[in-house]
């Protein structure tokens, strides 16, 4: 290696209990340069980023950081403030801000000696300023950081490494939350620092930016660093290919005539408690054989739309049917009885009781079925056997049907709840998120079953925040933002960005 | 009415209320360091027994009165570690161990008060800390009797609230500890000890706590009873939130309480034969509690309250 490395990783590994979560990893990032770490879930790459920042303290290898002037010295490990003294820094995915002090003070945290009298706020904010005039990130300094913007707390998050003197920059999936456009942004921002010096590491699943700003490409699976290669002679398919181990299965679909209608949202308005469950006089339709994508950024009234379709929300004002008939007392109940099967936004909480069994889990929207109980008892036998029979089905893996449902991976729950959603046929499917935080492999599943579902006859609502589900399977797209719903009428990303952004297209 | 206004009007009404606010404070202001830092000390009600018993005693055996003051909060300290190494690297419960130091520490304190006098009937009296008579100011119409002839623990509890205010939201410490009380992974990845900034929080509460227990049987008694702290530490806990943790509202908070029971003594005494006394003893208390269903509505909470956090573990 030439003098130009900064960052070497020898062989790292790192093990919780029995499952592996690196082995024997060894990477090199050179001064200036912007390196993808790309992997599906579970495939170690933020095990491996927290062990390169302390946060975890690795069970074999070794971490060498180049100071100032480009020598390479060992790093200590288990130590985050090691890391920053040397010149690390990361942004974690889930944002490690305090919500009740401003920025400044995030930034500033532990830069400074907790014990003294008093504080150089001044000289703090003039370096906070000159950064964000030079990198061009910019947050307000003196608001409490809970009332930023999830963009502005992303870049608080970037400002408060550059602030430490940061040489090496580890982004973990920095634009799950972020708009297109922002995405685009903050892409052109890093491009920029790394002209003056900064090396960047960034964290990804979405193939399309990690074609358009790395230099170079790492993959891993199952822990192990399975290829790398400069971006340049990258494809997607290629990627694709090492992620998952073999090609990915590519969701097929048929075009298909939409029917009647099977869901219908007249002038409906909801009183929500926030700007995330507040809708503003909607309409919508989804027709039977068809899948509509509702896209929008986090937090635009998606809440409130997944609560009024599955019972949890009584519109303020509006009619909502199912088929023809209205909806007057809308409850969970009244709407699984009309047909609508529903897949929920946090499974772990929403979709699962833990504590339950898989079997019991699988029948617990009909327990009033004489299949599943008479005279008020539970006939354990046809639960079990339905259990193992669905299991089967859909594929779901894990330590048996008896166990609780709680031990099961993410993507074995979400199969879970497409099997117990999917046997009840339902005329209307409402899928919030369905694959958020699944693999390659679970999500194409979880598409092969939406699609399954609309050949079959019934209307699905997706609801996702990533434009490249709803793009690859829906028939048509509308555009949540601020609580109103807008017709996309197109299926360009650029158009449906600035649209979800608020911008006039 | 006018003997109500008459009441109101007193210089010994008011002096009483920031006498009888005096320990709440303490209290209300330890309570509030825990909660910032994120961690719920039930203990409170133990630790004000504690602090009550071992300064007193330390004054009785011959420690002079400060000696007694720092003895107090070193033994609330010490219980305050406890609820720390419980709470923080071991992740239990804070409401169970809280309560279990609340019963552990009240009886460890009867016990060693009985060990060391089991024969006394009447418990031996010290010396207590006596009104400060500041010349001049004293003197001043109204003010000087309510403000300038207190002891020297309300002008300690007094000077504690601004010191803790301005920790709280002037130093870097501060922001540290109202970190770590609403997101502890932002501490960590800034390269601090979320475990170092709780324990020192809750240690530091702690031997608050402590103070507000010896102002009883150092300033406001002048002897150790059982039972005299008397719930004072709840109304801390309640207190807290009241304050919504700010240690200006805090003090606030705690003379409203100490008014109500400064008032409901004198209103015993004016309209006794008309009421029965439970009435206004119980008055106080359903006051804080009205009080607190308003204002704990709009309570801020801090978000990591009650939540352990393990290194390595995001």
């Amino acid at each position: 290696m030439t003098n130009n490395t900064v960052l070497k990783l020898n062989g790292l590994a790192k093990r919780f209990g029995t499952v592996v979560a690196n082995e024997d990893v060894n990477l090199t990032l050179a001064k200036g340069e912007v390196l993808a770490l790309l992997g599906e879930n579970g495939a170690g790459k933020t095990t491996l980023m927290n062990m390169l920042f302390g946060h975890y303290l690795p069970d074999a290898g070794t971490v060498e950081v180049a100071d100032a002037d480009g020598t390479l010295h060992p790093l200590a490990l288990g130590h985050p403030q090691a890391a920053l003294a040397a010149g690390v820094g990361m942004v974690h995915q889930h944002f490690a801000l305090a919500e009740n002090i401003n920025a400044l003070d995030n930034i500033t945290l532990g830069s400074e000696p907790l014990l003294a009298v008093r504080r150089d706020r001044r000289a703090a904010q003039r370096k906070v300023q000159e950064i964000m005039a030079r990198s061009g990130l910019t947050a307000p300094l003196d608001v409490a950081v809970g009332r930023l913007s999830v963009g502005e707390r992303q870049r608080v998050e970037i400002l408060k490494a550059l602030y430490r003197d940061a040489r090496i920059l580890v982004l973990d999936e920095p634009t799950a939350v972020l708009t297109p456009q922002e995405a685009d942004t903050l892409f052109a921002n890093i491009k920029a620092m790394t002209a003056d010096g900064l090396s960047v590491i960034f964290i990804s699943h979405k193939l399309r930016e990690v074609l358009a700003f790395s230099d170079r490409i790492a993959v891993l699976r199952h822990g192990r660093k399975v290829g790398e290669m400069p971006t340049s002679e990258a494809d997607e398919a290629t990627i694709a290919r090492m992620m998952v181990g073999a090609d990915t299965p590519k969701v097929a679909r048929q075009v298909a005539t939409p029917g009647a209608p099977v869901l219908t949202l007249r002038d409906v308005s909801l009183a929500g408690r926030s700007k995330r469950d507040t809708l503003r006089s909607i309409n919508l339709t989804v027709h039977a054989h068809e899948i509509l994508g509702v896209a929008g950024i986090s937090g635009n009234g998606q809440s409130g739309l997944a609560n009024l379709v599955s019972g949890l929300a009584v519109p303020t004002s509006g009619t909502l049917c199912v088929d023809t008939t209205e909806i007057t007392r809308p409850s969970p109940a009244a709407m699984v009885a009309a047909g609508i099967g529903r897949i929920p936004e946090d499974r772990h909480h929403e979709g699962i009781v833990g504590g339950m069994s898989v079997a019991e889990n699988m029948v617990i929207e009909r327990l009033d079925d004489p299949a599943i109980q008479s005279h008020g008892l539970l006939r354990r036998d046809a639960i079990q056997d339905n259990a193992t029979a669905l299991a089967q089905a859909y594929d779901v893996r894990g330590p048996g049907v008896k166990a609780s449902a709680r031990l099961l991976s993410g993507g074995n729950i979400q199969k879970l709840i497409l099997a117990r959603v999917f046997e009840q046929s339902p005329r209307l499917i409402l899928a919030n998120q369905p694959t958020r935080g699944l693999d390659m492999g679970a999500a194409a599943e979880v598409g092969r079953r939406l699609l399954e579902a609309r050949s079959r006859g019934a209307g699905v609502l997706l609801i996702s925040e990533d434009l490249d589900e709803i793009l690859g399977l829906a028939d048509r797209v509308m555009v949540i933002r601020d609580g109103a719903l807008l017709e996309a009428g197109t299926q360009d990303r650029g158009k449906i960005g600035l649209m979800m952004a608020g911008e006039p297209a | 009415m006018m003997d109500l206004l008459n009441i109101l009007l007193s210089e010994s009404f008011w002096a009483a209320s920031l006498r009888i606010a005096t320990p709440l404070i303490f209290g209300v202001l330890g309570a509030l360091i825990c909660e910032r830092a994120g961690v719920l000390n039930l203990g409170i009600e133990g630790i004000f027994v504690v602090g009550a018993m071992c300064g007193w005693m330390a004054v009785w055996l011959g420690a002079g009165l400060w000696g007694g003051v720092i003895v107090a909060a070193l033994s609330g300290g010490v219980f305050g570690l406890l609820h720390a190494i419980l709470t923080v690297p071991l992740g239990l419960s804070q409401h169970v161990s809280g309560l279990g130091i609340t019963l552990f520490a009240t009886s460890v304190s009867y016990f060693t008060y009985r060990t060391a006098l089991p024969n006394v009937s009447s418990p031996p009296r010290i010396e207590p800390f006596q009104p400060l008579d500041v010349p001049l100011l004293s003197d001043l119409p109204f003010l000087g009797p309510v403000l300038f002839q207190q002891t020297a623990l309300t002008w300690l509890a007094l000077l504690l609230v601004a010191l803790v205010w301005y920790v709280m939201n002037r130093s870097a410490l501060g922001v540290a500890l109202k970190a770590v009380g609403d997101n502890p992974d932002s501490v960590d990845a800034q390269g601090l000890s979320v475990y170092a900034l709780r324990i020192w929080a809750i240690v530091a509460g702690s031997a608050l706590m402590a103070l507000g227990g010896a102002f009883l049987t150092m300033s406001a008694f002048d002897a150790f009873f059982f039972g005299m702290v008397n719930g004072r530490g709840w109304v801390c806990i309640a207190l807290v939130i009241f304050a919504s943790w700010r240690p200006g509202k805090a003090l606030l908070g705690a003379l409203l309480f100490g008014a109500f029971d400064a008032l409901q003594v004198r209103l015993q005494t004016e309209m006794g034969a008309l009421v029965p006394g439970q009435v206004f003893l119980m008055a106080p208390y359903i006051l804080s509690i009205i009080a607190l269903v308003i204002a704990a509505r709009s309570a801020d909470y801090p978000r990591a309250l009650l939540t352990p956090w393990f290194k390595g573990q995001r």
